[in-house]
């Protein structure tokens, strides 16, 4: 018996220590700022108390077979005991104090998390869509010199120390179909879901410089999984310097370049008839005014495209997903407009000009 | 060892139940209970939605209170002259009984009637099904309560034939009870509704 | 076996009644409830394997990241009809298989209330799910989660989610019936002197559950149809556009999803409340306090539904109520934890594989208890849902406490039922390896939920590090499925021997065991008489002042083998069997496929449901 026990304390040490030392990247028990840490303090010692019951109860159970089993030639009649009021009574009332612990605990965090968020906070719109995210800066001070709010996609950057107060939302602007999706980063804050028709508020904020990914946790279609994201947090220096280049406007490629000839075919009907980009997409700057997709303005200047499932920096990724996007992510919005592969060379190069 | 008797057909007295009651009273009393939150869920539909449509027509714009009223009364009466079936089948009376079902079962049908009418008339007027939330809530209740109806009326109307075959099982009245409670609920649920989509004023003008 | 009459002249019905009561073709006609029971637990088994297969690709895609076993569409599809299946196709139809087969027996009646509607039930689900599958072949099988949030529900493109309305509704259609008539027959037809209280806690589950039914199907079915309308009529329930609310759904959804996971729960607890005395030897401790706790869950899950719905936005006042309520409900489901405890404490356990698999139940659902109350530290889960700490938690409850469970109860009954004992060598090999490979494939999930695992996710990218433990888990799944093996290869080898088990081989407690096994289709020759909780017990056991056990000499006993003579022996009538059942539900899916693709199959189906209505209320009864 006992050396049975080792091995499963053993194996059970064994399983934690394996456990303990993962290398994941998207996880809630590291939290990495104020709001996820609030949440991890509430949830871990409740992890203690759970662990506690667990332990007495399973091993209660374990002793009771032990001790009371049948033995074999050994006729034994027990004695039948029916029941015992005050026993039922005390285990009836003990778990509920503990459960009334928890509740008081609980209610404090519900409304600690809901709380207005402090005056210094900066004001940011998240667009769920299908598949991507729109970050929108609504704050007075990030506005373009077209009187827009600066938009990213997909990469929300924030500076260190500072409350994020975000509002949350799901729109389909005209791409793909309004549904509900669920803006998530585990390391930052818990979830919050993207209602149509609703605006929800979540806070978030980051102690140290770094990126935070996240992704959609409510299924929204074909591409749920594809939907993710990332926070970058920037130390304030940092972070004023990226929302200067931000606010102005696109770079327009030098005459005579690949890149000059993608910025022709992106903001001219395309050649073979089957439409163009800037239908949906727009690029501060250009002509380019459109609303269903996302805001390319500063697209080389963002780490990944298309709900982060590419880097920005890998050209043929960027190829690839213009030769037929929903045949890289399943259910891709944007449609396959049958791009010559001279086409798409010029494009990914006007694209990776857009610093 | 017994020997046991499998799709006989002789009558047999119903063996006593443990409450007493008759086992399909209180099946019909389970079922009723059942289809109060199948109500209860499309009225707090339509009570979520009253005042949100985004455009036209507005409930004031297509309703005609004084016509669905004189449909409501005849509804409600229908609930008397069910009672009086009712009775006249516990007084044995089978002929009265036949006649207050087919009472019964022609002011249900002049409710539905009505009520097709009217769905007719909004139609004309611009609103279905797709126009907006009230359309959708307003066909959706009052349709589901319709069809409640009709089923209520071919029951009374089963019941009235099945007594003229002379193929009502047992003791004529239990049936007719049951179809009764039925029917009775039916009609309560639509006081509710009618009070709650026709009579209380949504306020905004929608 | 005595002699059955079979009377059916002067038969002035639209058909002919049946006749037969054995043969392959008695059972497309039968309205004996153990037959119905038999039908209900080898279809729910079937649907069990064709669910587990699809959790083996769901499991086998996940592997590892990046993997390319399903697309992105196929996996869609089969989660969510892994879900349906195991929830509306396995547990719950297995749970009626054991209710319809021994709540009679357990109450000491010949039948339910309503035999021929019985059958009704069981087609009508058996069609249903039947319809629902066929998805796969019509324009693809349902994708939008087992929970259907729309919008997205509804603008998915395929047909999938009308057949998703459509096969609910059917199969709720089905329930409804069944728990009418199951709680009528609970409440109306207990053999003289079983007062309620005297009832085994099985049966108080059950009638629990058949009004959790009662009073929570009827509000999916609203949603459904707004569901359906919105997908065929071009309705806006649930349309964001025109100023409809898709929140409206998820409040209707979980008003009945949440009753639905005590009605898949309770009836394992049942189960295992009838289990445990008899391995232990001992009455179930606090009998009262178990049967009150089972209420007490029945009504609060009413109460609980927003704690699904704690990121949706609902409000720091709404999230506080439902963190309460939801807390609440632990505490009569530790009730109930305990007392099966206590009931075990001074026993004479006996590991019989019945009594393995409830001792699984009860520690398994305890680490999904413990989870569950994690979700009600509300802050805890806005990280928690929609990740696989959420699945981990509610397959240690479904799979853990609901499956173990009818597991055990399938060991437990098999004799009664089949007259042959199930292998118990094999019945315990069988048990380990699912024991094992259950906490394989689920444990982790915890972990991969806490580090940033979403759900219904086809991939997931190798740099989330999440590579180890979902191996981990498909090596736990696929574990499973060889247990499952275990199981047929000893229902195969048991049911080739011959029968021959004495009528109680386990020496319990209740009245089915008094019984032959299997049982004569009248149940019980003499209606036996009850005189207090356990009857069949005290009519073996008596206690003598210090509560210990004395076997009562036959005969010996003040009431012992006492039966009501009411009725008794020659002349049992029972009700015979039925072609209008299986006719009238074949026209509900008709009328399903009428909605989807062309109206005249809808006319069809309701004019079989008209016409066998008026034949079955025609037919010439035994009444």
């Amino acid at each position: 018996m006992r050396k049975k026990l080792r091995l499963v304390l053993g194996l059970v040490a064994l399983a934690l220590l394996v456990a303990c030392a993962p290398n994941a990247t998207q996880d809630s028990l590291k939290p990495q700022g104020p709001y996820a840490d609030k949440i991890h303090e509430l949830f871990i010692p409740v992890v203690w108390i759970a662990a506690i019951v667990f332990v007495i109860v399973e091993g209660g159970i374990v002793l009771i077979l032990l001790k009371y089993r049948h033995r074999k030639g050994q006729e034994r009649m027990p004695a039948q005991t029916h029941g015992n009021t005050r026993l039922e009574i005390g285990w009836t009332i003990l778990p509920s104090l503990v459960l009334a612990v928890l509740a008081v605990f609980t209610v404090q965090g519900i409304w600690d998390l809901a709380s207005d968020p402090p005056a210094n906070a900066m004001n940011v719109t998240v667009t769920g869509q299908q598949f991507w995210w729109k970050f929108e800066y609504t704050d007075a001070d990030m506005q373009t010199a077209a009187g827009e709010p600066l938009t990213t996609a997909n990469d929300l950057v924030i500076p260190t120390g500072r409350t994020v107060y975000l509002s949350v939302e799901s729109h389909s602007n005209g791409s793909g179909f309004e549904v509900i999706h669920s803006f998530w980063v585990p390391e930052l804050a818990g979830k919050q879901d993207a209602v149509p028709g609703r605006t929800n508020h979540i806070l978030l904020e980051a102690d140290h410089p770094g990126t935070y990914t996240g992704q959609c946790a409510e299924l929204c279609g074909l591409s749920h999984a594809n939907m993710r994201f990332q926070v970058i947090a920037l130390a304030p220096a940092d972070y004023d310097a990226w929302v200067d280049g931000q606010l102005g406007d696109a770079v327009t490629p030098g005459p005579g370049t690949q890149a000059e000839a993608g910025m022709n075919l992106f903001l001219n009907p395309l050649p073979n008839g089957n439409g163009s980009c800037v239908a949906c997409h727009s690029i501060q700057g250009t002509s380019a005014a459109g609303v269903g997709g996302p805001d390319l303005t500063h697209f080389a200047s963002r780490d990944c495209f298309a709900g982060c499932l590419f880097d920005t920096s890998d050209p043929e990724a960027i190829a690839e997903w213009l030769r037929d996007p929903a045949a890289v992510k399943p259910g891709a919005v944007m449609p396959n407009y049958h791009l010559s592969d001279g086409e798409i060379e010029q494009i990914v190069a006007y694209l990776q000009s857009l610093e | 060892m017994a020997q046991a008797v499998v799709g006989g057909t002789h009558q047999v007295e119903h063996p006593e139940t443990s409450t007493g009651l008759p086992h399909v009273k209180l099946a019909m009393w389970l079922f009723l209970s059942s289809e109060c939150l199948l109500f209860g869920a499309l009225i707090t539909t339509y009570l979520l939605y009253r005042g949100s449509s985004q455009v036209g027509p507005y409930p004031n714009d297509v309703f005609d209170i004084p016509y669905t009223s004189v449909s409501s009364f005849v509804l409600l009466a229908s609930s008397l002259t069910m009672v009086l079936a009712l009775s006249a089948a516990q007084r044995t009376d089978f002929g009265r009984m036949r006649l207050w079902l087919l009472t019964t079962a022609l002011l249900g049908m002049t409710f539905v009637g009505g009520q097709v009418y009217e769905f007719t008339a909004f139609v004309n007027e611009g609103l279905n099904l797709k126009t907006n939330l009230f359309g959708t809530t307003f066909f959706v209740l009052t349709g589901f309560h319709g069809v409640h109806v009709t089923v209520g009326i071919l029951m009374l109307l089963s019941l009235v034939a099945f007594s003229m075959a002379d193929r009502l099982p047992g003791d004529p009245a239990f049936p007719v009870e049951m179809v009764g409670l039925y029917w009775h609920f039916v009609d309560i649920v639509w006081i509710i509704i009618f009070t709650v989509v026709y009579l209380v004023p949504t306020g905004s003008g929608k | 076996m005595g002699s059955v009459s079979v009377a059916a002249e002067g038969s002035r019905g639209l058909l002919r009644r049946p006749t037969a009561n054995t043969g392959f073709w008695s059972w497309f006609t039968t309205v004996d409830h153990k037959k119905i029971g038999i039908m209900y637990g080898v279809s729910s088994f079937v649907f069990l394997l064709v669910g587990g297969s699809e959790a083996l690709l769901i499991r086998a895609q996940l592997a590892k990241p990046n993997g390319t076993v399903l697309s992105a569409a196929q996996y869609n599809e089969l989660f969510t009809m892994h879900g349906l299946t195991m929830v509306f196709l396995v547990v719950m139809p297995m749970s009626a298989a054991f209710f319809n087969y021994l709540l009679p027996l357990m109450i000491g009646a010949r039948d339910v209330a309503f035999p021929r509607l019985n059958a009704f039930s069981f087609w009508l689900f058996l069609f249903g799910g039947l319809f629902l599958y066929s998805s796969f072949l019509l324009g693809g099988a349902p994708n939008g989660g087992w929970f259907g949030y729309p919008p997205n529900s509804v603008t998915d493109p395929s047909v999938g989610m009308t057949f998703y309305a459509l096969g609910l509704l059917i199969t709720g259609i089905a329930s409804t019936v069944g728990a009418v008539n199951l709680g009528v027959t609970i409440i109306n037809m207990r053999a003289p002197g079983m007062t309620m209280f005297r009832m085994p806690v099985f049966v108080w589950m059950g009638l629990v559950v058949q009004l959790l039914l009662v009073f929570s199907l009827p509000i999916i079915t609203v949603a459904l149809f707004e569901l359906l309308f919105d997908r065929r009529f071009g309705t806006h329930f649930f349309d964001p556009v025109v100023g409809g609310d898709p929140i409206l759904w998820q409040h209707l959804f979980w008003l009945f999803g949440h009753p639905e996971v005590y009605i898949l729960i309770l009836p394992a607890f049942g189960i295992i409340s009838e289990i445990i005395p008899v391995f232990s030897r001992k009455p179930l401790f606090g009998y009262q306090f178990v049967v009150f706790s089972g209420i007490a869950i029945g009504f609060i899950g009413f109460g609980v539904w927003a704690h699904h719905m704690f990121a949706v936005g609902l409000g720091p006042v709404a999230n506080t109520a439902f963190g309460i309520s939801t807390s609440i409900i632990a505490i009569p489901t530790g009730v109930k934890i305990f007392n099966w405890m206590a009931t075990m404490h001074g026993g004479d356990i006996r590991f019989k594989t019945p009594m393995l698999f409830s001792i699984g139940t009860v520690t398994m659902f305890i680490i999904g208890g413990l989870s569950g109350v994690m979700h009600s530290v509300v802050p805890a889960d806005y990280q928690q849902t929609d990740t696989y700490f959420i699945v981990a938690h509610f397959h240690y409850v479904l799979f853990g406490g609901a499956i173990f469970g009818l597991f055990a109860g399938a060991y437990f009954w098999w004799p009664k039922v089949f007259g042959r004992l199930l292998s118990e060598p094999l019945g315990k090999v069988h048990f380990w390896i699912m024991l094992i490979g259950f906490n394989l494939a689920f444990a982790p999930m915890h972990l991969l939920g806490l580090q940033g695992m979403i759900r219904r996710a086809y991939t997931y990218p190798e740099t989330l590090g999440l590579g180890f433990w979902n191996f981990v888990s498909t090596i736990g799944a696929f574990t499973i499925a060889i247990s499952m093996l275990v199981f047929i290869a000893n229902v195969i080898k048991t049911q080739r021997r011959p029968q021959g088990v004495e009528a109680d081989p386990w020496d319990a407690r209740t009245l089915e065991w008094i019984t032959s096994s299997p049982p004569a289709v009248h149940n019980f020759d003499e209606i036996p008489i009850v005189h207090s909780l356990d009857e069949f017990w005290h009519r073996k056991y008596a206690e003598d002042k210090s509560g210990k056990l004395v076997p009562v000499q036959a005969g010996g006993a003040d009431h012992g083998g006492e039966v009501s003579h009411e009725g008794g022996g020659h002349g049992i009538h029972l009700p015979g069997p039925s072609y209008w059942p299986i006719l009238v539900s074949f026209g509900f899916p008709l009328i399903g496929y009428g909605v989807i693709f062309d109206w005249w199959m809808a006319f069809v189906g309701t004019a079989i449901i008209l016409f066998g209505f008026y034949g079955w209320a025609l037919e010439p009864s035994a009444e």
